[in-house]
């Protein structure tokens, strides 16, 4: 037995020993401990340095709301997690567990120094300290931020565990399983109502776990747990552990994380660790208790110190006494139960301190029979040991003032000022507070779910008052739901409920400005910090909260908030319901990133589309970037080549004979109906009435604001048919923007809009033997110049497939795009292939198709416009049809600033010293005036053109068509570059590579 | 996650199946060309920002594709009603009531 192990106490397994490391040590505990426990069993209460003063910390707590003992744990290669902490995580043979912010050791830690310069890092320091000088900030103050910031380090190898998430429906979700949830639970299933019951701990019976002396109903409290357990499965209630509802969202949707391995030596195949439940319940019951408030004063940290409940729980759920001579400090009644238990347990008490003049005669009486001091209206002033507490300043108040300091030397302070609800989830809800003046705390009011509160978390202490509670709310819910269920009357015996003071600061008889009387142990906020941030103007209680950061750990207040509360509004001079309460936000407990992405992670994090030809291109050994959603060939190096080189090599190649394109992710709507032509002149720039079926145009898309949207060649294929094609990023949104047009604005339109994306392989050809290459194959038109000129489309047969052929080109070559449907893509993609051989056909990806385009001045929208260009900004005031009575876009274009002089325009860029621009890159008209310079635009595209024989850029410049010819400056970081404003359009001007 | 009903497929489903798209009646002029700038700027700019119930837009994406209006109470996120694009804007007093 370890030394602080109690025979006959706890519900650990005495003959289950259990070998776990702790900063390499190996220490034993049992099966059924959880790391604190074990070390606490172990005599070891230091357990990690705080995060700004790196101060020794034990717990001082024994679940989840601790804010010190957080370690680290590594289960497996990989599976290293930060800031656990130790007061939850359960041990197995073989766990490796490390503490935090130390270094070189837990012991001996340089950083706290920042302890010894205490008064340098008062609240608000991050504002204040590091303002001044500016020059300081690279060099010193960042780094220094840096190297110190930061909670436990973050894991570096990826995660090899597996993340779950489901959906749950049900009835009744009961959150919490101690008396009143458990109560809850046997009232509401009734008549077959699904009933689901949580809890965040590895077993159900929250405080009863605690309390093992409690009779219910004449049973002794553990066998009443484990015979209520059993009844609820019995009756269908699905009870689950390790559970922790982490938040509660709208129309009661609460998302519960199931922690499945981390208490498992050895993982479960295809199980796993963790699996996110999104629960919508018709009715919640909270039932999650009420947390214990520490006492504020100086060395209220130091380890031994902590929570009288807590120190009982270590004992009676654990058989581990915290300490052998430990010193009651309180200002409720709870915590001399402590007392009495751990002296019943052979620890030597060695006082009850006790805030109040004045207590219950039955525990005057039960410290004096086990021969325990007391001491009331007494007041701790500081604690004192270096890495465990060795004893307690005490002082005796009398009307107000402090008297003569004792010293009590004890190895564990017991601290309990009182309990306050939990109200996490509540506040999740928006939930409206009530301030009780009895209980000086917060409960829960109103909320706009169908939730209801039950047992501490709605200020009732004692088991028999929450299991009343519990049980009167199941019943009230499962007639909510039309069922008759059934509040059971519980009779209770050594219940323990109690009566407390809240406090503040303990009165000290020192310099209140030097004590370190911590509030928030975790962010390391001293009540003299919230004092301070009031003193400097900080008035809402949000503001003193961000300025101090009480409340922003991670334990996100459990402990700190009420007692930040309580100090700031008596630094404010108001009673604390006019101050107000901070919100709590989910998660409840710090949540892993794995939860929260389950299946959507590697290959799943991101859905990526391929086209039907996608495998042809990846067996050609294609470089694939991506484009939206999209996978898309970027480029098809062959051996040896770099980017440049297989991009030139495509150019060229398409260029001299032929290349071929997937061009299959081009956005396809199909626009049918009576009133298409109508609908098509209404939503694009251009006029369509007078385009004939079997002709097609190139279509510009804008908003009712006038700015481009959408770009892309469409075909009338008949009278009440287009094939509209949109840029590959913009398909969904424009198809949105179409129906939206259609239902809500013109909803007597005969059109109906089909998105027909995925429907259609596209394989563009382009280059002088396109239509070479093409014609032999196709059936139903002739590719002659008559039969089938520029801008031409037809449904007709391409190697025996159905097919829609278009005579478009986004190269300025000759150009055909094939449509078939998309199971026949990748095999018309190798007949054509096969047939392109003797005209040396080149495969190319989206960079060539990129340089080609940029060559012929086409503009990629999104790339060239960013949402502030028009038609006209882009050089396409032919595009748009001035005699339509109106489309989208038209009166936008007519706002004054749309028509304005001095717009930022699409140009040309030749550099004058034949550089290559970079995208992005900021252009000024006068490279000499004084910084700031002002900026007159940006290189939107720039390329190495071979055809060109030099490189090329487009760019948006200020009054870009009014200053053809001009030259104008991009400063690089290096040297600044002069370039000389052009046209758009780089090769073939004429068109005349376009004929047949 | 909010659940919302769709007035054309009438069943209470997830919001994941929903886009939000705007405030509702903002009704596009006939002529937008015989509007003066002050005219299309409202129509194009100008938006509520009301604490308390909000006329507003949502489309089915992922469902039946339709476009509805709805009235949700900014404050307490609660829908009091949707209904179909087109339909006249509901009598607020009416609907608060019939919440209490
Ligand atoms: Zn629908």
């Amino acid at each position: 037995m370890s030394r602080y192990r109690v025979a006959g106490k706890g519900r650990v397994e005495t003959a289950q020993p259990v070998d776990f490391t702790f900063d390499g040590r190996r220490i034993r505990g049992l099966r059924g401990d959880t790391v604190a426990s074990a070390l606490l069993a172990n005599g070891i209460h230091l357990m990690g340095r705080s995060f700004k003063y790196h101060r020794p910390r034990g717990p001082v707590a024994a679940g989840s709301e601790e804010p010190n003992a957080l370690i680290g744990t590594r289960r497996g290669k990989g599976q290293f997690e930060p800031n656990t902490r130790a007061t939850v995580q359960e041990i197995w043979d073989g766990l490796e567990t490390t503490s935090q912010n130390k270094f070189p050791s837990l012991t001996w830690d340089i950083g706290a120094v920042n302890d010894a310069a205490y008064m340098l890092f008062s609240a608000g320091f991050y504002y204040k300290t590091f303002m001044w000088p500016k020059s300081f900030w690279d060099k010193v103050y960042e780094p220094f931020i840096r190297a110190a910031a930061g909670l436990g380090v973050s894991p570096s190898e990826e995660d090899p565990d597996s993340y779950a998430s489901r959906y749950l429906h049900c009835d009744v979700l009961i959150v919490g399983a101690g008396p009143a949830g458990l109560a809850a639970a046997r009232a509401a299933c009734a008549e077959g109502l699904r009933v689901v019951l949580v809890d965040e701990n590895s077993e159900a019976g929250g405080t009863l776990l605690s309390e093992p002396q409690a009779r219910i109903g004449g049973t002794p409290a553990w066998v009443w747990l484990a015979q209520e357990l059993a009844a609820l499965r019995a009756a269908g209630v699905r009870v689950m552990t390790r559970t922790t509802a982490i938040g509660y969202y709208h129309q009661n949707m609460i998302g519960m994380v199931e922690k499945l391995t981390d208490h498992l030596p050895q993982q479960p195949a295809d199980t796993p660790r963790e699996r996110m439940w999104r629960v919508r319940a018709k009715r919640v019951v909270l039932a999650q208790g009420a947390l214990e408030k520490p006492l504020v004063f100086h060395g209220n940290d130091r380890p031994g110190v902590m929570l009288a409940g807590s120190a009982q729980t270590y004992l009676n759920r654990y058989g581990v006494l915290v300490g052998r001579q430990p010193v009651v400090l309180t200002s409720h009644d709870s915590a001399w139960y402590a007392a009495f238990d751990l002296a019943d347990a052979g620890a030597k008490v060695q006082a009850i301190v006790d805030t109040r003049a004045t207590v219950r005669p039955d525990l005057r009486a039960e410290a004096d029979r086990r021969g325990i001091p007391v001491k009331l209206s007494h007041t701790a002033t500081a604690s004192s040991g270096r890495l465990r507490v060795a004893s307690l300043r005490i002082n005796p108040v009398l009307n107000g003032t402090v008297g003569a300091a004792a010293t009590i030397r004890c190895d564990a302070v017991l601290m309990s000022g009182g309990w306050t609800p939990s109200l996490h989830l509540f506040s999740h809800t928006r939930g409206s507070l009530a301030w009780d003046e009895d209980l000086t705390t917060f409960l829960p009011k109103d909320t706009p779910e169908d939730c209801v509160i039950a047992g501490a978390s709605r200020g009732l202490w004692g088991i028999a008052a929450a299991l009343q509670d519990g049980a009167e709310k199941g019943r009230a819910v499962a007639a909510d739901l039309g069922a008759a269920g059934i509040a059971r009357a519980y009779e209770v015996q050594d219940d323990r409920p109690g009566q407390g003071e809240s406090r503040r600061e303990l009165p000290t008889d020192r310099d209140p400005g030097r004590a370190k009387a911590f509030v928030d142990y975790q962010n390391d906020v001293t009540a003299k910090d919230l004092r301070l941030a009031v003193r400097e103007g900080m008035r809402s209680i949000e503001h003193v909260k961000r300025y101090t950061t009480n409340g922003m750990a991670t334990d996100q207040g459990k402990m700190s908030n009420i007692n930040g509360l309580n100090i700031a509004a008596d630094a404010l001079g108001k009673a604390p319901p006019q101050v107000g309460l901070t919100t709590f936000r989910p998660p409840y407990t710090p949540t892993s990133f794995g939860a929260f992405a389950g299946y959507h992670r590697g290959a799943h994090f991101e859905v990526t589309r391929k086209t039907r030809i996608d495998s042809w291109a990846e067996d050609y050994g294609a470089v694939f970037e991506p484009v939206g959603q999209w996978r898309r060939a970027w480029y098809f190096p062959e051996a040896g080549e770099s980017m440049d080189d297989a991009v030139r090599r495509e150019c060229v190649a398409t260029r001299a004979s032929v290349g071929m394109f997937d061009a299959s992710t081009l956005g396809k709507i199909e626009v049918v109906g009576p009133d298409a032509v109508e609908f098509m002149n209404r939503m694009y720039t251009n006029p369509w009435t007078k385009l004939a079926p079997g002709r097609c145009r190139y279509g510009l898309l804008c908003g009712d604001d006038g700015f481009i949207r959408d770009d892309g060649v469409i075909g009338r294929m008949t009278e009440d048919r287009f094939h509209v094609t949109t840029t590959t990023g913009g398909a969904a949104r424009v198809l949105t923007m179409m129906e939206d047009y259609l239902q809500t604005e013109w909803p007597d339109l005969q059109v109906w809009l089909t998105s027909t994306t995925e429907h259609w392989a596209t394989i563009a050809l382009n280059g002088p033997n396109a239509a070479k290459l093409l014609a032999p194959l196709v059936d139903g038109v002739e590719l002659t110049e008559a039969a089938f000129p520029h801008m031409s489309c037809v449904d007709c047969t391409v190697a025996g497939m159905p097919a829609r052929l278009f005579r478009v080109s986004f190269t300025g070559e000759i150009g055909f795009e094939v449509n078939v449907p998309a199971p026949m893509g990748r095999r018309l993609w190798q007949i054509l292939w096969d047939a392109g051989q003797p005209y040396d056909i080149c495969a190319y990806g989206t960079e060539t198709m990129h340089v080609l385009r940029a060559e012929k001045g086409y503009i990629i929208v999104g790339q060239d416009t960013d949402g502030t260009v028009t038609p006209h900004d882009a050089g396409l005031s032919w595009a748009v049809g001035k005699a339509k009575p109106d489309f989208v876009g038209k009166r936008g274009l007519a706002r004054p600033d749309l028509t304005a002089k001095g717009r930022k325009q699409l140009v040309g860029l030749l550099t004058e010293d034949q550089s290559r621009l970079e995208e992005g890159a900021q252009i000024v008209f006068d490279p000499n005036q004084p910084l700031p310079m002002k900026m007159v635009g940006h290189v939107t595209s720039s390329y190495h053109s071979d055809a060109a024989g030099r490189p090329i850029a487009l760019a948006l410049v200020e009054g870009g068509q009014d200053r053809m010819g001009e030259t104008v400056h991009i400063p690089m970081h290096d040297r600044v570059i002069a370039a000389k404003i052009t046209g758009m359009v780089f090769v073939d001007p004429e068109n005349a590579r376009l004929k047949l | 996650m909010l659940l919302i009903h769709c007035p054309y497929c009438d069943e209470t489903l997830p919001e994941a199946e929903f886009a939000y798209a705007g405030q509702a009646h903002v009704l596009r002029p006939q002529d937008p060309s015989a509007q003066t700038d002050e005219q299309w700027e409202e129509f194009l700019f100008i938006r509520e920002n009301p604490k308390g119930p909000h006329f507003e837009r949502w489309r089915h994406q992922h469902g039946c594709g339709r476009f509805f209006n709805a009235v949700r109470d900014t404050v307490s996120d609660k829908f009091l009603t949707t209904y179909r694009a087109g339909a006249p804007r509901p009598d607020l007093a009416s609907l608060t009531e019939s919440l209490t």
